[in-house]
Parts: C-alpha cells; sequence; structure tokens
C-alpha cells in the first residue's frame, strides 16, 4: 500500500471519530423525539402541559409536567441567586484587585468545587445543610429545595466566577488605563467601565449558569424530595424533572410501559430548555463580542 | 468626608468583600469536607474495602462498587481517549474552515451542555435496547464515553493548537506527509495538554451517578463484574444508596465511601495539574 493511500486512510478514520460527536446529537433528538411521539399517542399535549399534577405512578394517574418544571425552576432560581452575586465578585476580585500570583493559585482551587463529585454535595445537602437550616427555620421539612439550591449554588460558583473573569480579562488594558488616569478607584473602574465592558461575557456565564443547575441531577435526587408539586415555597419537599427520571430508573418499570414513556417526555422537556439556554448564549457571544482594535 | 475619600472607602470594603467571597466556597467546601472524615474516616477499614454488600450496615463494603468504577474507569477510556483524540487532531489539522467542521464546532459546544442525565436516556435506549447489551458495564462505559468526548476533543485542540506552524512548516519541508509531521511532531509535543484534559475528563467519568442509573446500573449487586458485560455497580451509586436509608449505621457507610471517593477524585485532579505544570515547562517555543 502506498503512502497515499495511508494517509487517505488515516484521514477517513479521524473523520470518523468527529462525525460520532453529529450521531450523538441526532441520537439523542431522535431517541427523545420518538419515545416522547408515543408517550403523546395516549397522553394529549393539552394535558401534559396545563394539568397542575403529575402522578404518573399513582393509581390515578395525571400528566401534567408543571410541577416538575416549577421545581426545577425553584432549585435553580435559588442556585443562581447563590452563585451570581458570589461568583461576579470573586470574578471581578481577581481581574481587578489580586495580585497576579494569588489569582495563579485561587483559580484552581476554585475549580476545585466544580470537580468534586455531585453525590457528595447531595450528601452535604442532605446531611449538613438541612439540619442546620432547620435550626434557624423551624418547621423546615427534612426533603426541601432551598438546601438543595444552595448547595447546588456553591456548586456552579466556579462556572460564574471563571467565564466572567475571563471576560473581564479580556477587555483591553487601555480602558482600565484610561480609566485610573482620570483619577477613579479600582472599585469605579471595575464597575463603571470594566463590567459594563465585558457585559456580553458576564451574562453568557449566568446563563450557562443556569443551563447548568437545570441539569443537576443528584443533588435535588438525594436532597430536595420525591414529591412533585406546584409550589414557589423553599420549604417542602418537592421534585425536579432530573430527580423524577432517577426515581423511575431505579425502578422496576417495564420498557414500552406508560411510566417507561413518562421519562423520554420530561427528558425533552429537560432538553429544550438547556438547549434555549445554550443557543442564547452561544448567539451572544456571536452577535456581541466587543471587537477593540 | 469628602467625595474622593468615600470612594476610598468603598473600594477598600469591595476588596475585603472580595477576599471573603474568594474564600467563601472554599471554607464551606472545607466544612463539609471535615464533618465527612468525622463521620467516616473510623469506618474505613480492610473489611471495608474488600466487603461485599449487606443488609446489614456495618458488615456491608464497598468492593462490588470500586471494582465496578474502575471497570467503568478503564473501558471508558478505552473507547473515549482515542476517539476524542482523533477527532480533536481532525477538526485541528484536517477539516479547518470547511462547512462540516463548523457544523462539528457548533455540535459539539451544544453537547458539552447537554445535562448528563439525558446521556443516560440515550445510552438507555441505544446501547441497552437497540444494540442489546444489557445493564452492562459496556453499556455504561459506552454511556460515559459519549458524555466526555467533548471535554475530550476540546482539550486536545487548545494543546494542539499551542504547537507553533513553523513546527509543521519545518517537518514538512524535510519531506514529510501530513499524517507524519502530526504524529512525529505534533502529537508528542502536545501530549501533555491531551492527558491533562483525558484525565480530567475521566475523572468527571468516575464521579458520574444520574447516567449510570438510568442505563440500569445497580444499586445492588453481589458480585463484582467478570466481563464487561456482566451487571455492574459503581462507588457513586453504592452512596447514593447509603445516603437514600434512615439508619445511621449506613449514613456513616456513605461517609467513608464519600472520602475513598474524594481521594480517587482529587488523585486524579492532582496528576492532571503537575502533568499541565511539567509540560508546560519542558517546552518553550
Amino acid at each position: 500500500m502506498n503512502r497515499k493511500n495511508t494517509e487517505k486512510i488515516i484521514e477517513w478514520l479521524l473523520k470518523s471519530s468527529a462525525i460520532i460527536t453529529i450521531l450523538t446529537t441526532v441520537g439523542i433528538i431522535w431517541v427523545l423525539l420518538s419515545e416522547s411521539y408515543s408517550f403523546f399517542q395516549e397522553v394529549s399535549l393539552s394535558d401534559f402541559l396545563t394539568d397542575t399534577e403529575w402522578t404518573p405512578l399513582f393509581v390515578v394517574k395525571h400528566f401534567g409536567i408543571l410541577p416538575l418544571i416549577s421545581g426545577t425552576l425553584l432549585t435553580t432560581f435559588i442556585a443562581v441567586s447563590v452563585a451570581l452575586p458570589i461568583g461576579l465578585t470573586i470574578a471581578v476580585y481577581l481581574s481587578e484587585y489580586a495580585p497576579k500570583r494569588f489569582r495563579k493559585i485561587v483559580k484552581p482551587l476554585l475549580e476545585v468545587l466544580a470537580a468534586v463529585p455531585t453525590v457528595v454535595y447531595g450528601f452535604f445537602a442532605l446531611m449538613v445543610v438541612t439540619p442546620f437550616l432547620q435550626k434557624l427555620i423551624p418547621g423546615m421539612a427534612g426533603f426541601n429545595a432551598l438546601s438543595a439550591g444552595i448547595v447546588m449554588g456553591i456548586m456552579i460558583i466556579p462556572f460564574v466566577s471563571s467565564l466572567s473573569e475571563d471576560a473581564l480579562q479580556a477587555v483591553p488594558k487601555s480602558l482600565r488605563n484610561a480609566s485610573y488616569g482620570l483619577g477613579s478607584t479600582r472599585f469605579q473602574t471595575a464597575f463603571k467601565v470594566m463590567v459594563p465592558a465585558a457585559s456580553s461575557g458576564i451574562v453568557v456565564s449566568v446563563i450557562l449558569a443556569f443551563s447548568r443547575a437545570i441539569g443537576e441531577t443528584m443533588i435535588v435526587a438525594i436532597a430536595a424530595g420525591q414529591q412533585p408539586r406546584l409550589t414557589a415555597n423553599p420549604l417542602v419537599p418537592i421534585e425536579t424533572i432530573t430527580a423524577y427520571i432517577v426515581q423511575v430508573s431505579l425502578g422496576d418499570v417495564p420498557h414500552g410501559s406508560l411510566e417507561y414513556k413518562t421519562i423520554f417526555a420530561a427528558g425533552m422537556t429537560l432538553f429544550i430548555f438547556t438547549f434555549i439556554l445554550n443557543n442564547i448564549s452561544f448567539w451572544i457571544r456571536k452577535k456581541f463580542r466587543e471587537q477593540y482594535d | 468626608m469628602t467625595n474622593s475619600q468615600k470612594n476610598r472607602i468603598k473600594d477598600r470594603i469591595f476588596e475585603y468583600f472580595g477576599i471573603a467571597s474568594t474564600f467563601f466556597g472554599l471554607v464551606i467546601l472545607a466544612i463539609f469536607i471535615g464533618n465527612i472524615v468525622v463521620d467516616g474516616i473510623s469506618r474505613i477499614d480492610w473489611d471495608f474495602m474488600t466487603n461485599l454488600p449487606s443488609r446489614k450496615a456495618e458488615r456491608a463494603g464497598i468492593f462490588t462498587a470500586w471494582s465496578g468504577s474502575l471497570w467503568i474507569l478503564s473501558l471508558t477510556t478505552l473507547i473515549a481517549f482515542p476517539l476524542g483524540v482523533s477527532a480533536g487532531i481532525y477538526l485541528e489539522e484536517y477539516g479547518k474552515k470547511t462547512r462540516l467542521a463548523s457544523l462539528l464546532e457548533v455540535n459539539i459546544s451544544n453537547l458539552a451542555g447537554v445535562p448528563s442525565i439525558i446521556y443516560g436516556l440515550l445510552g438507555l435506549e441505544i446501547f441497552v435496547r437497540v444494540f442489546q447489551m444489557g445493564n452492562s458495564v459496556l453499556a455504561g462505559a459506552f454511556t460515559l464515553s459519549l458524555l466526555i468526548l467533548p471535554i475530550i476533543i476540546v482539550s486536545t485542540r487548545e494543546s494542539i493548537r499551542a504547537v507553533p506552524p513553523s513546527i509543521r512548516a519545518a517537518s514538512y519541508g524535510l519531506g514529510a506527509t501530513k499524517w507524519q509531521t502530526i504524529w512525529h511532531q505534533v502529537l508528542p509535543s502536545s501530549m501533555g495538554g491531551i492527558l491533562t484534559g483525558v484525565i480530567l475528563a475521566i475523572s468527571r467519568a468516575v464521579g458520574e451517578t444520574a447516567p449510570l442509573i438510568v442505563v440500569g446500573a445497580l444499586a445492588y449487586v453481589p458480585f463484582a463484574p467478570k466481563s464487561p458485560m456482566d451487571e455492574f455497580t459503581v462507588m457513586p451509586i453504592q452512596i447514593f444508596n447509603w445516603v437514600s436509608r434512615p439508619q445511621h449505621g449506613f449514613t456513616v457507610n456513605a461517609a467513608a465511601a464519600i472520602i475513598i471517593l474524594l481521594i480517587i477524585t482529587f488523585v486524579m485532579n492532582g496528576i492532571a495539574v503537575y502533568l499541565r505544570n511539567k509540560w508546560e515547562k519542558k517546552i518553550s517555543w
């Protein structure tokens, strides 16, 4: 075999590996669509979207996704309200205040927060944070959205801080120097010049944090409960979309049954949420990429 | 107080606030881990590592769990490492600026944002049912491989991009073919970065729970897997199972297993950071 053919074969092999990623996406969409399709043969779309109860595993079955969505959004909002202020402060501090050496040591340390397996965070939420909060808030249930949300927020701090810091670092130094030259303090420079200049990158980091929190599974499966309910009360047990999929997967649900198909309908809903968020962030990055030259 | 004094005070206050925020997460994590070590460290002994699961907390061990994790780790590496690195090489060295390349790029960044549990649903339908692998280690490893592929591809591309074009030009100038250039020049000098990315990705796979629960890894497996087609459990699922039980004995078991899992995770991350630093120092263009 001559050299030219070998080169061709190698290129073809490399290309096929790359194409597997496209097959993965096609596979995900096909699996979700086909199982959801047969789910919607048995349950009407309007029931799915408007019914306020989700009880597919009970004798009297209701298939309203709203309680699962509300549970997902509740934990997500709690997580982001923890991660956003802290993550953004860290980003501004590291980019505008901290000495270079300090930044070099602290950044990988912060990444440790995201490297800890999520099942470990679930343990923390259930065994440490919930008992602690129960002392402060009497009447809080053992499973609740608040502990799960807070711990999830701590986990996604590095997502917000590292992407936002990258955005701040990408702003040209001349802007910062100009601001100092006008006599501004670091605080004024950070919040009146740098943060606005890096705003698109910061928004992207927040959107990705949302998307990450919506898809997070083990923390909420362990600490938030398994009781789907349409509520904004963070102190009672709820269930998220992801926790429901875990709950069904742990049980013995036969393939092809309606219960089996519910996890794909739930998965489809989850996928649509994260897909939209990821694409918004992608679009912002493309559209609002600050050009300085 | 003048305006400039006020501004200076604000500036100083934010500085302290920034330091406090930076250490907030780390301090909380330290408290958590301290808690776990206190709960679980005395439970770790030889029996805990070598015992099979049991209904009695004090007799239960993590033998099936860690051997399952070891199987998953090895198979996932075998599948994802060659695939991910090949795809990364293709995107960086061959497929630049074609329509396929930009499609691949958008697609990979989208895949990286898909929640891990969705990969579980994919694996359940494709590997477990269509390919008839059943609830086996192999089905789990394939599922996790697809999950970590985007991470490996991205880090491979970044490391390859860091190799200056002059190296390639010199190699071509000496009459080497494209693949010879990649194999003998580009890959050796970017291997540090590639390995770092692969280890980080694998460490992520070892900690994954949700997708494996969905593809049917079991909470209770009486034997360690002997072949890729056997049923299995992994460390995180064992932990999840013990956390879900009300008895205190199982909570202690969970804490002990978490200590082992954290050691594995931190050691892998440590190796990755070490490799990155070593290669950065060794190669300077």
